[in-house]
């Protein structure tokens, strides 16, 4: 019962936050860090490495956040989330920033009490079989087994896309990926589907990954992003154009190692992003040089996509669809002016 | 003046604050208000959360498409169907488990009971090796244990062990031979309810002719004849109109017959190797329970060692065994909720599980899964209830 | 033989030693082991069963495990791989609780053991002092230990916490926070304000009816919607509310079957001795109860202690949970058996021990009749 007493006092001190009411974003600046809910491990997008630290894209979308609003990249704290709790998570408060490859839904954005902030990668639905299986298109999967992760869009997308083609399967539901891998790789299924981005980091955990292949379908839209509690506009706003500054500067050319000589670039553009001209930081309700926080700390987000997805990586992801407007990709930032 | 007066009358009479009675009153008065106010406090607080966050509540959700499939379905389910639907092919599951762990359980449970308590050295010792290290060990790293080391080391489906070409066992399941009942199949059936029937009569004749003169009629032998020779003689006469799907291997997995996948064996595997150890122990308790007298009367009257056990010691152990046995199937139905760690498709898994996120209305759909355990929870209760009542003492 | 029973009076028989195959080794295994017909079967059949099982294991696990290196490479893979475990010990023991910060748990778990001897000392004459500490003192030390953030010592946060660490403070604060709740709730189960006690009732049995792994969700999906806004707990925290809800109807009713085990007798000697219902139970009932119910307790902490392995469902890295994790490392993959036998192990040895313990207790609680 005492100890009961004080653990609750003692939480209830250490994470009793008034500020909800007052607005997640002086809220933050109030406790000097972002609070941001993560995957409990996916290679490229949010994985802890041996020392604790974690990296990939979706947790450079908080460190740029937590540059903009606090001008500290390190000023983040990590909540690992299973796929279940991430959603009451964020509505409970308990997250500030939910930046865990979630997929922007009609019914997470209503029925949920969640705002899409934007979109860091757009994804879409793969499956990925044995080669021996001899098996090279989607549509040969008629009465197959399938791996897959319970209660996301991917085990709906699935039964869609199965029924679409009047195929049947058997679903085999896991709650964690690496549960859905193992099974997988065991033989438990013939097919592993989630996101194709997953498919590639999740391909190099199997015993021999040459032995698998993707198949080249795409079964859906899988557009992912950071989310934020429904009905807090002005941190949502921060959010939003934090995401489309690290758009905006890789468009412009501005990266982590040229920020400081493109302060003094000639561009309008340029100047207006990094906080030279206009107050684009003051309505924000940021300081004037976030950008220039974001960018200097956190990078451009060609720069993030390319240390942690692309090419050169583990996972070898090509830019595709996550290639700026300008290259025939789909990422566009909203004019930072 | 008044109160003097008051005094005077009723000396013995305590003030109010007092007297028992009323002490008590205002005490439930706190208590019950207490509980009130923190009911009201949790439940504004959520449909504050709920309102601001603009999250849907209500159990409308049950009728809206459920639009994902589930691996094992006890009846008719398809990604058109409900939540609701969703739901009951849950719950059934559930239950399946249940049914199964508890049979296993217990037969299992009541052999390694007694052979606990075997004259066998060897035997003895065995079963006790078996109780400590099963008991001992956490539930959910057997069904781990049994999931992912034992059965994944199955053969693939192209490598399956048959056996006569009908049943086979692989990574995805075992497959054996499905029942495809024909016209005239109904027959069968009604000489089978028939059987029950007049075994059941039987039974009771020959208690009230045994009791009114001694004299013993063989009703297990006749039961036996009645409840097969019934339905075979309506197979005979409707000429077996019972064919069987068997399965086969098509594309990538077996298709027909019926298949037991191996999340069910795994999770029953382990709840019934699990609670038997339990189970093992009651019935070891309630056999030595049993005075050693009743055994030597019963051999002093001329019984021998079988229908001993069976008429003396075991109706007698059955009274100590019943009400831990009880809760013994209780933990065995709460703990099959574990099958959400190894992908099979209870109500957690399907229905606090995928449902849940699919619509994310966490406060409707935990209640109704704890209200559906505490349901299930309270009708083996009563069943047990009933049955210990009817095995209780007569005393006369 | 007829000379010698001849030679002899009667009652001056000389004592004859039994016949060879009733003693020593062959009679003790003609007793034991071939009794009847039956027996030499089960025997045959129990022979082959320990065969089967019994040499493949130890051949897997003693005589082709490997044992040393500190690598991969290091596996034979013909037994078991020890390495593993080694490489992997500190996380399995600590989770990712800081190096230089891990002298606080040690510390904990020495100033825990120290302080539980004097306990198992008979005739030791502090034992309720030293339980009192190890109920309210400890508690509070060992919360700022691990915790920290105050007296210089650095906050390690919940998240970093696991492996069997975590695994003993959920049983732990588990029971210890039960049991005060449990004797209130026994009590009132068994008092005569019928609101009182059907609140109760139903508070045990709502508990007692459903499974840990759906009070654990809700502690983790709902617990969170029902605090006022802005108003959040710590997710280690939730389980542990959880936890301790749940353990308590259970050691509620372990201390009614206590309560009910007190003579009438003893009631009413204390109320005509004209004390107080608190006084009545503090002084005179409850102690002979709680110690009644001492090996019910210990049984209880088993359960829990083997329950708390289902916190890795809801995403907190127990015993088990961290095992798990290890085995999905992508250069430590196919472990998972050693993992699985090593957690295994260390569970067993745990609950033995303090079965055995409870056993025992029983045994010398049980005065006789």
């Amino acid at each position: 019962m005492k100890l009961t007493k004080v653990l609750l006092a003692a939480a209830a001190a250490t994470t009793l936050s008034t500020a909800a009411v007052a607005g997640t974003l002086d809220d933050v600046r109030g406790k000097g860090f972002v609070q941001c809910g993560v995957s409990q491990g996916l290679a490229g997008f949010s994985n802890p490495d041996e020392q604790g630290n974690w990296t990939g894209i979706d947790v450079d979308v908080c460190r740029a956040v937590a540059a903009a609003v606090l001008g500290d990249a390190g000023k983040v704290k990590f909540t690992p989330l299973s796929a279940k709790e991430r959603f009451t998570a964020l509505q409970s408060g308990e997250v500030d920033v939910l930046s865990r490859n979630t997929t922007w839904t009609l019914v997470r954005d209503s029925a949920l009490g969640l705002n899409f902030a934007g979109v860091n990668y757009y994804d879409g639905q793969g499956f990925m079989v044995r080669k021996d299986l001899g098996v090279k298109s989607a549509l040969e999967l008629d009465g197959a087994s399938v791996c897959v992760n319970i209660g996301t869009t991917t085990e709906l997308n699935l039964s869609d896309y199965f029924r679409a083609n009047s195929m049947k399967f058997n679903p085999v539901v896991f709650e964690k990926a690496d549960e859905v891998v193992a099974a997988y790789d065991s033989g438990r299924c013939d097919v592993y589907t989630t996101d194709q981005s997953g498919l590639a980091a999740q391909r190099i955990k199997l015993k021999e990954p040459n032995a698998h292949m993707i198949l080249p379908e795409v079964i859906s839209k899988e557009p992912l992003g950071p989310v934020v509690r429904h009905g807090d506009d002005k941190w949502l706003d921060t959010v939003k154009w934090t995401l489309y500054a690290m758009v905006e500067a890789e468009e412009l050319g501005v990266t982590s190692k040229n920020v400081d000589q493109m302060k003094g670039s000639s561009s309008p553009n340029v100047r207006r992003l990094l906080g030279v001209e206009g107050d684009g930081g003051k309505n924000l309700g940021l300081s004037v040089d976030w950008a220039y926080n974001v960018v200097k700390q956190v990078g451009n987000y060609g720069e993030s996509f390319e240390r942690h997805v692309g090419v050169k990586t583990s996972l070898g992801l090509e830019r595709g669809q996550n290639a700026l407007w300008k290259d025939g990709g789909l990422q566009y930032a909203m004019p930072v002016r | 003046m008044a109160v003097e007066t008051k005094i005077a009358v009723a000396p013995a009479k305590p003030p109010v604050w007092n007297d028992p009675r009323y002490r008590a009153l205002f005490f439930q008065v706190l208590v019950l208000g207490g509980v009130v106010l923190l009911g009201a406090y949790l439940v504004s607080n959520t449909m504050a959360n709920l309102e601001r966050q603009g999250i849907a509540s209500g159990f409308g959700f049950l009728e809206t498409t459920a639009g994902f499939s589930i691996s094992q379905t006890l009846v008719e389910y398809s990604e058109e169907s409900s939540y609701g639907r969703a739901f009951l092919v849950g719950l059934l599951n559930t239950m399946l488990v249940s049914i199964i762990g508890i049979f296993f359980a217990t037969i299992l449970g009541f052999i390694i009971g007694v052979a606990r308590l075997s004259r066998n050295w060897l035997i003895s010792n065995l079963a006790a090796v078996y109780i400590e290290i099963l008991r001992n060990i956490p539930l959910l790293l057997q069904i781990f244990f049994w999931y992912f080391a034992v059965l994944r080391n199955v053969p693939s489906p192209k490598n399956s062990h048959s056996l006569f070409d009908s049943f086979f066992l692989n990574i995805r399941g075992l497959y054996s031979p499905a029942p495809v009942f024909e016209a005239g199949f109904w027959l069968i059936l009604v000489a089978l309810v028939a059987g029950i029937v007049g075994v059941v009569v039987l039974a009771r004749w020959a208690r009230v002719r045994q009791e009114r003169t001694g004299e013993r009629f063989p009703v297990f032998f006749t039961s036996l004849g009645i409840l097969i020779g019934l339905p075979l003689l309506a197979a005979i006469v409707t000429g077996f109109p019972l064919s069987w799907n068997y399965p086969e291997l098509k594309g990538f997995n077996f298709v027909g017959g019926m298949v037991v996948i191996p999340e069910l064996v795994a999770l029953a595997l382990a709840l019934s190797t699990y609670t038997a150890s339990f189970i093992a122990e009651i019935v070891r308790a309630g056999i030595t329970a049993v005075s050693h007298g009743q055994t030597e009367a019963a051999y002093s009257l001329g019984l021998r060692a079988g229908p001993t056990l069976r008429l003396v010691v075991i109706p007698q152990a059955l009274r100590v065994i019943i009400p831990p046995l009880t809760s013994q199937y209780l933990n065995l139905m709460k703990n099959s909720s574990l099958a959400a760690a190894i992908a099979y498709p209870d109500i957690v898994l399907v229905f606090a599980g995928t449902v849940l996120m699919q619509t994310g209305q966490a406060v409707e759909i935990i209640s109704i899964t704890m209200a559906v355990y505490l349901t299930l929870s309270l009708l083996i209760s009563a069943f047990m209830n009933w049955y210990n009542k009817k095995m209780a003492l007569v005393e006369r | 033989m007829t000379d010698e029973t001849r030679s002899h009076d009667p009652g001056s028989h000389p004592d004859l030693p039994p016949p060879a195959s009733t003693v020593g080794v062959v009679g003790w295994v003609r007793q034991n082991l071939f009794a009847t017909p039956l027996d030499v079967a089960l025997t045959v059949l129990a022979l082959y069963l320990v065969y089967l099982l019994v040499p493949p294991v130890i051949q897997w696990a003693f005589i082709d495990a490997d044992w040393v290196g500190d690598t991969r490479d290091a596996c034979s893979r013909e037994g078991a791989c020890w390495v593993y475990i080694r490489v992997w010990f500190k996380q399995l023991m600590y989770g990712r609780y800081p190096d230089e910060e891990l002298w606080r748990i040690n510390t904990a778990y020495v100033l825990l053991v120290a302080a539980a001897i004097p306990l198992f000392i008979p005739g030791f004459r502090w034992k309720q002092w030293i339980g009192l500490f190890l109920l309210v003192g400890y508690p509070i030390i060992a919360f700022f230990l691990f915790v920290g953030d105050a007296f210089g010592l650095e906050l390690v946060e919940t998240p970093l916490w696991g492996g069997l660490f975590l695994t003993l403070v959920i049983a732990l604060v588990g029971i210890v926070a039960s049991l005060p709740i449990g004797i209130v709730l026994a009590l009132g189960r068994r008092s005569e304000m019928p609101v009182v006690r059907s609140i109760c009732v139903a508070f045990i049995e709502l508990w007692r009816g459903v499974p840990l792994i759906t009070v654990l969700f809700m502690s983790s999906v709902m617990f969170p919607l029902f605090m006022p806004e802005g108003v959040n707990f710590d997710k280690l925290l939730r389980a542990l509310v959880g936890v301790m809800l749940f353990s308590a109807a259970y050691m509620a009713e372990v201390v009614r079957g206590g309560l009910q085990a007190i003579p009438k007798g003893q009631y009413e000697a204390a109320e005509a001795l004209g004390l107080s219902f608190w006084k009545m139970m503090g002084l005179i009932v409850l102690p002979q109860a709680l110690k009644l119910v001492i090996p019910g307790i210990v049984n209880t902490f088993i359960g829990l202690f083997k329950d708390t392995t289902l916190v890795l469902i809801i995403g907190l890295f127990d015993f088990l949970g961290m095992v798990q994790l290890a085995g999905t490392n992508p250069d430590w993959l196919g472990f998972a058996v050693e993992g699985y036998v090593f957690v295994a192990a260390g569970f067993w040895v745990f609950c033995f021990s303090m079965s055995r313990y409870s056993q025992h207790l029983e045994k010398k609680l049980h005065t006789g009749h």
